[in-house]
């Protein structure tokens, strides 16, 4: 099991108001996304806990591209992994993102 | 004095001793082996039909039992690599030199045996090379094939199945080679005659029907956001721009996902009528809903497909068929088709290299071409224009005099950046190249060769290579649809964003496509019971795929 954490400054604070939200599951090669905003002005932490070891430079580009591309600012994103691949990563983030800028539910 | 009918004389031989177990041209089952043994000689080129669809998997049997004092050093030629038996005939001795096409199933074996030196490789061809070599330099002494059911003439029914048959026939006959026959049945007269009888000198009903693998069926239920995010990709940046309606699609998931947005995502962008019209391809299960919703002209097929029949049967304006209702396939003029008449192959691949070379051979496993780089290459024998394949032509040299400019086939790989446990498809270096050096081959094992592939697609975008003009370009377009790979961390952020300027790369972004969007709920059906449905229940979907 490998565990890391990235704080970044995004480009602007995320929209909405929900308190929370989980996308994904923990199943092989998926992975599963908690998102909270409790994070002030345009800060954004992600904190990853996988067992697959080794990937920790891709993890890195990922979650930068994340932020660069979807400015979750204000958010806290806990990452579940099974071993999912990049590309299904960085969906999942940007499904979190989207769900918790959701009004109205 | 010089005799001109030499061969004549030794297959006259061959026949009369086979004879002797026949009763006119039937064989008796437990009697093939000794079948076999009369007419097979040391050294022969045999081929034993099968490929990655149908198999003469009793003849492979017989063939592994006998006696390998009689019958030894022959050289197989033959599409398939498929069955243990077509790998235990080295173990045993019975052969020792091997050309073929396809190894899928077999591909850890045979990598294994090849380095281990039980086999003495020819070369690994694209079906329809292999096809061109039983008329020039590998003509079969004997042929070994399999077809449906037999009349007591000889005359032959391979049903939907027909595949490689009539040309394996046609270069063993008429070349004084041995026809032997496996069929399930022997009737008084065959549905249609694939197959005329005097081409055929043996026939045996075999102990059990001959097996067909159900290849070309993609479960939806497998398909994965990023294969549908590829599909979309493909699908507005590659069929609509080029207007792609003749077409051959490989046999992955990717390329499934996008049948099954034909009706959906292709709809919703008025592509109906557009793309995809006329196809060279299998009956693929997956295409249903494409065809129940009027996208599809005409397709012609390799071979056939399991559970299709009943619906092909029912869809004779789009399927091509005999007198007797079924499906024709025909793999060397289906391949020839996606040679000369498709404007677009896409599939997919495991290792593409930062040239563009693709490769499906990794050092632990071979397995073959098939026809992928056959119809994954751009034939200079072409002559016809078409929208797709001028506009190809004209991006690659914009400034050539257009009467003079040849068009291009786009040829565009289709993955998903990682692959399975998480292995990257784009790398500094293909297996195949340590392979070649490790078997000491004279040429690498490649699918597809840079110099023919157009387009590369994955989840992170399109690279267009026909727009790159220097080595450099080609590399950072690659490396800019590499995804998180080492290759694609490894770009140049300002070249490839120059790219994009150019459109040689162009993001999800770039295309107005949302990943997002990339949801189950796009697939047309999203179950093998899904597309059961679909065909009004004449899909018979093989056991291992219902789960209802």
């Amino acid at each position: 099991m490998e565990t890391f954490s990235y704080r970044h400054k995004a480009d602007r604070r995320s929209t909405g108001s929900r308190a929370q939200a989980i996308v994904g599951v923990v199943a092989s090669g998926n992975l599963e996304v908690l998102v909270e905003r409790i994070l002030p002005g345009t800060e954004c932490q992600v904190e990853v806990s996988t067992p697959v070891t080794g990937f920790g430079a891709v993890w890195e580009a990922v979650i930068a591209d994340f932020v660069e591309r979807r400015s979750p600012g204000g958010l806290k994103l806990s990452i579940n992994d099974g071993g999912a691949r990049a590309d299904t990563v960085a969906l999942r983030l940007a499904q979190a993102v989207r769900v918790i800028e959701e009004e109205g539910r | 004095m010089t005799t001109w009918r030499k061969a004549q004389a030794e297959r006259d031989a061959r026949l009369e001793a086979g004879a002797k177990l026949a009763r006119g041209k039937i064989v008796e089952a437990r009697d093939a082996t000794r079948l076999l043994e009369a007419v097979i000689r040391p050294g022969d080129r045999v081929c034993l039909e099968g490929d990655n669809q149908k198999q003469a998997d009793f003849l492979a049997r017989a063939l592994t039992a006998v006696d390998a004092a009689r019958v030894h050093d022959l050289h197989m030629v033959q599409s398939g690599v498929v069955l243990a038996e077509h790998l235990d005939v080295f173990d045993k001795g019975v052969a020792k030199r091997l050309d073929y096409a396809f190894s899928g199933p077999q591909s850890t074996r045979i990598a294994r045996m090849l380095f281990g030196g039980k086999i003495e490789l020819g070369a690994i061809h694209t079906y329809l090379e292999l096809f061109a070599r039983y008329f020039v330099d590998l003509t079969p002494n004997v042929a070994l094939i399999v077809a449906v059911s037999a009349d007591r003439d000889g005359n032959l029914y391979t049903g939907p199945n027909t595949e490689d048959t009539p040309t394996v026939v046609e270069a063993t006959a008429f070349k004084d080679g041995v026809v032997v026959a496996q069929v399930n049945e022997i009737v008084d007269k065959v549905p249609r005659v694939d197959i005329p009888g005097d081409r055929v000198n043996f026939v045996v009903k075999s102990d059990k029907p001959f097996y067909v693998e159900p290849l070309f069926t993609r479960d939806p239920g497998a398909i994965t956001e990023a294969q549908i995010l590829t599909a979309m990709l493909a699908i507005k940046g590659i069929y609509a721009p080029y207007g792609v309606k003749r077409l051959n699609h490989g046999i992955g998931f990717n390329t499934a996902a996008i049948e099954l947005l034909l009706p959906t995502y292709g709809e919703r962008l008025g592509l109906k009528g557009r793309i995809a019209t006329h196809w060279a391809l299998n009956p693929h299960p997956t295409l249903i809903p494409a065809i129940e919703s009027g996208w599809v002209e005409q397709i012609h097929s390799f071979g056939g497909e399991v559970g299709m029949e009943e619906y092909v049967r029912a869809r004779p304006d789009i399927y091509f068929t005999g007198a007797d209702g079924s499906l024709r396939s025909n793999r060397a003029f289906s391949q020839t088709a996606g040679l000369y008449a498709c404007d677009m192959f896409i599939g997919s691949t495991l290792q593409i290299d930062l040239s563009g070379n693709s490769s499906t051979v990794t050092t632990s496993r071979i397995a073959g071409f098939g026809g992928a780089p056959n119809m994954g290459c751009d034939p200079h024998g072409r002559r016809h224009p078409s929208k797709a394949w001028l506009q190809a032509g004209k991006e690659a040299d914009p400034d050539g005099p257009a009467p003079l400019r040849r068009g291009r086939k786009l040829v565009v790989q289709i993955v998903e950046s990682f692959g399975d446990k998480n292995i990257p498809i784009f790398v500094e270096k293909l297996d195949a190249l340590e392979l070649a050096e490790k078997l000491d081959l004279e040429l690498a094992p490649i699918m597809v060769y840079a110099d023919d592939v157009t387009h590369i697609v994955s989840e992170a975008g399109i690279a267009n290579l026909l727009l790159c003009r220097t080595a450099t370009e080609r590399e950072q377009a690659i490396r800019g649809v590499a995804g998180y790979t080492d290759v694609g961390r490894g770009r140049d952020r300002k070249m490839v964003q120059q790219l994009r300027e150019r459109g040689a790369v162009r993001w999800p972004e770039d295309l107005g496509i949302d990943p997002l969007d990339a949801d189950r709920s796009l697939l047309a059906a999203r179950s093998i019971e899904d597309l059961v449905h679909w065909s009004g229940g004449l899909y018979a979907a093989p056991s291992r795929f219902r789960n209802w």
